[in-house]
């Protein structure tokens, strides 16, 4: 049983006492030898995003957008809601964040990266992070701290950036009067404090937030996790109780906050009806710019 | 004897002075290919239309004692098409013509010139319920150079090697007669290249244009389904891989299998990506087939050997790309655009000793290496690839990339494997160890059907 023990970040937004319970399953999982999801996945991780001093950064200021390793960004980044600092980014496994590893119980290989990364951040001068995932920001704010690693930055969760640049362009804004369903991300559950944005930058928008069954603490993830790690059963039927939640609650949109969210549930919520799009590119719909990250269509060539 | 300019002028009658030149650039080009075999420049070269052009010419040059060889786009590598003794090299991309497509009996009968790739979009155009095995070479690789050389595609797990596809002949015997081989020497349909005849293809196929010019080919079709998927399994034991690719192919429900190892990008690093190709005609049918494909891996799955790669549509979009683009990305990792491998066909459960023995030898002679197995025929065989790229402008990288490949072959052969598009030298090899009884076939029906010896020769040479 101890190597198909498998739990989520969710207990670390239950926990009301600060212990960090998801940290330390981790790391007791780590010690006893337990595998998450099969030693190649991990193996393939861990090599992956290895720190091999290539990266690319942008006109760094002090104030500057963290990429972390994630190309889509580079889509993402782009129109009024940028303007000043879309050419201020970082991008590379040198500035990513390794709170992947949470997932494979190697808290060894965070702890071994993480001060590393940190410093790269620090030597480009950054005061200001502006984190555009999640898990980024999350690794600043708790898990770092966590773990006893102190960041000399301030971490700023997009979500901040772009309601405070929203209400800068609130005269461009034309309400969207549509019903989208919110998919939180595994690692929201590192920063549950920065989930009021989600409401208040859809109040400037003028879209509801579907009260559906799996929202806020009550989420799912987007699935893709389990899939590596436990089968596709338990994967799909996440999947499908999810999106069929969306559905019944007569959401237009399935805004998305994460790239792997996109790339796991993307083609599978327009197959139901409803259009994925990225937070970012919501706010872009607002003040009268195009969606930016959209559906690959060479999806199968036969 | 002719001389050159009364060749030149022979040659121009026949086939016009457009489609002939003995000018230096030409040469040049035709001369050498992508891989390391040293170059060779032919005295002319042709590009013909017709088979009855192909015809004349093959009566001249056997009249004149001139060497041929028939050329297709030249991507094999292994200098197959260098013309080792200089003579006319017939470049068929003029023959270019998709002349029938049978949709019942699914086949389609190409002139020699057609490519994979223009095949490919004919179909998916005008018959989008039939496909083709697709090599992962580039698009412009000639269907009969392919079958020539025994190449495999993208249907080989199901179907054996791309030459097993095909359905029929026509060849330009190099005494000149145009000879038809299968159901079509007494039929107009072209749906067996042998049975219930004696199969003669054979004499053509595996033997590099030595025998004769094929200037058609009939090819098997195959069910387009609507839809495609890959599932990307990883394994880090080089030991499980055999069993994997068995377990794979015992499901019947992959189309391909394909097995990468290479130490970069570094997601690559360590471990084995067993990709496995599906295909439906709905989501259900796509379903069930993934399913049955993690039933068959499950056991790995649980005991943590096995994962399965999640793979968004983007990840995906160039593993699903038809041909692969990843072979020609690789070809230019060390920059400067060499590239060659030797791909000996093997019996799978030598994929752990080749493995073992491309990273040996990639650190004894410093060079970048890559591998690619696809799996042949439901697991009777595998093309085990030891690839390694190399800068053009570095002869010291050049020269250790090919002892490096020569050491694999020679590894290949000792393991039991026998090497695939063989070049010059490695032909040598596999008729050093072949049966001597064989040997003597092969000498015989090269004298029979090439009296003087002029197709491509310096390959297959029996002594």
């Amino acid at each position: 049983m101890r190597t198909l023990l498998f739990t989520c970040y969710a207990c670390e937004e239950y926990c009301p006492f600060g212990n960090h319970p998801f940290y330390l399953i981790v790391e007791r999982q780590e010690e006893k030898g337990i595998l998450p999801a099969p030693r190649p996945i991990i193996t393939m991780w861990i090599n992956q995003c290895q720190p091999i001093g290539r990266f690319m950064v942008g006109k760094v200021a002090e104030r500057t957008l963290s990429y972390c390793f994630l190309a889509q960004f580079n889509t993402l980044v782009k129109g009024k809601l940028f303007d000043g600092i879309a050419s201020s980014s970082i991008f590379g496994q040198e500035f990513f964040c390794n709170a992947v590893y949470l997932h494979y119980a190697k808290a060894s290989v965070i702890k071994g990266r993480l001060p590393k990364i940190v410093e790269n951040v620090k030597n480009q001068g950054i005061k200001e992070l502006v984190c555009l995932h999640d898990e980024c920001y999350g690794t600043f704010t708790s898990l770092a701290p966590a773990y006893g690693i102190d960041v000399p930055f301030k971490p700023i969760h997009y979500y901040e950036f772009l309601y405070d640049r929203l209400k800068a362009l609130n005269d461009e804004i034309k309400p969207l009067n549509v019903k989208v369903a919110y998919q939180r991300n595994c690692s929201a559950r590192l920063c549950p404090e920065i989930d009021h944005y989600v409401d208040d930058i859809f109040g400037l928008l003028g879209v509801e937030r579907v009260k559906r069954e799996y929202d806020r603490e009550n989420a799912l993830c987007c699935a893709e996790i389990f899939r590596m790690a436990k089968g596709p059963a338990l994967a799909d039927d996440i999947q499908k109780r999810n999106i069929d939640d969306m559905v019944k609650f007569g959401a237009k949109y399935c805004v998305l906050n994460c790239p792997a969210c996109w790339d796991s549930l993307a083609h599978k919520v327009v197959r139901q009806g409803i259009k994925p799009i990225h937070m970012i590119d919501l706010c872009r719909l607002a003040i009268g710019e195009e969606q930016a990250l959209n559906l690959s269509e060479s999806v199968a060539e036969v | 004897m002719m001389t050159t300019s009364t060749l030149y002028d022979s040659l121009v009658k026949i086939v016009g002075k457009d489609f002939v030149s003995n000018q230096k650039e030409e040469r040049y080009f035709y001369g050498r290919d992508g891989g390391l075999m040293p170059p060779h420049e032919p005295d002319f070269v042709v590009m013909p239309k017709t088979a009855e052009e192909v015809q004349e010419i093959v009566k001249l040059a056997n009249n004149e004692k001139v060497p041929l060889v028939p050329k297709g786009s030249g991507l094999a590598l292994t200098g197959l098409v260098i013309p080792q003794r200089g003579g006319v090299v017939l470049d068929m991309k003029r023959m270019d013509r998709i002349l029938e497509v049978n949709e019942k009996a699914r086949y389609v009968v190409v002139e020699a010139g057609v490519t994979h790739g223009v095949l490919k979009s004919y179909l998916q155009k005008h018959h989008p319920r039939l496909r083709h095995s697709l090599p992962d070479s580039p698009p412009v690789a000639t269907i009969v150079a392919n079958a020539v050389i025994h190449g495999q595609g993208r249907l080989s797990q199901q179907h054996g090697f791309n030459s097993d596809m095909v359905s029929g002949l026509e060849v330009v015997l190099p005494t000149g007669e145009l000879c038809r081989i299968g159901s079509c020497s007494v039929s107009s349909y072209w749906f067996s290249k042998g049975p219930p005849l004696p199969d003669l293809s054979g004499l053509f196929l595996g033997w590099f244009g030595t025998t004769g010019i094929i200037t058609r080919l009939g090819l098997k079709l195959y069910p387009c389904k609507k839809m495609r998927d890959v599932m990307v399994f990883l394994a880090d034991r080089a030991e499980l891989v055999p069993d994997i690719m068995l377990r794979l192919s015992h499901t019947e429900m992959v189309e391909d299998v394909i097995i990468s190892a290479q130490p970069l990008p570094l997601r690559f690093k360590g471990t084995f990506w067993i990709m496995a190709y599906i295909t439906g005609d709905s989501d259900e049918e796509l379903e069930f087939k993934r399913k049955m494909i993690w039933g068959a891996l499950w056991e790995y799955f649980e005991s943590r050997d096995v994962g399965l790669l999640s793979t968004s549509p983007q990840m995906k979009a160039p593993l699903l790309s038809m041909p692969s683009k990843d072979t020609a990305k690789f070809a230019d990792v060390a920059k400067g655009g060499g590239f060659q491998y030797a791909g000996p066909i093997t019996p799978i459960e030598k994929f752990p000793a080749f493995i073992r023995k491309l990273e040996e030898v990639a650190t004894k002679y410093n060079v970048f290496y890559a591998s690619t197995t696809r799996l042949i025929g439901a697991g009777h065989c595998m093309m085990f690839s030891f690839s390694f790229s190399f800068n053009r402008a570095n002869t010291d990288e050049m020269a250790r990339a090919k002892k490096a490949l020569d050491e694999c072959s020679k590894f290949a052969l000792e393991e039991g494997g026998v090497l695939w598009k063989a070049d010059i030298y490695e032909q040598k090899l596999l008729m050093d160890k072949m049966d001597p009884n064989t040997l003597v076939l092969m000498k015989k029906l090269k004298q029979l059907l090439d009296p003087n010896g002029i197709m491509n020769p310096g390959n297959w040479e029996v002594r």
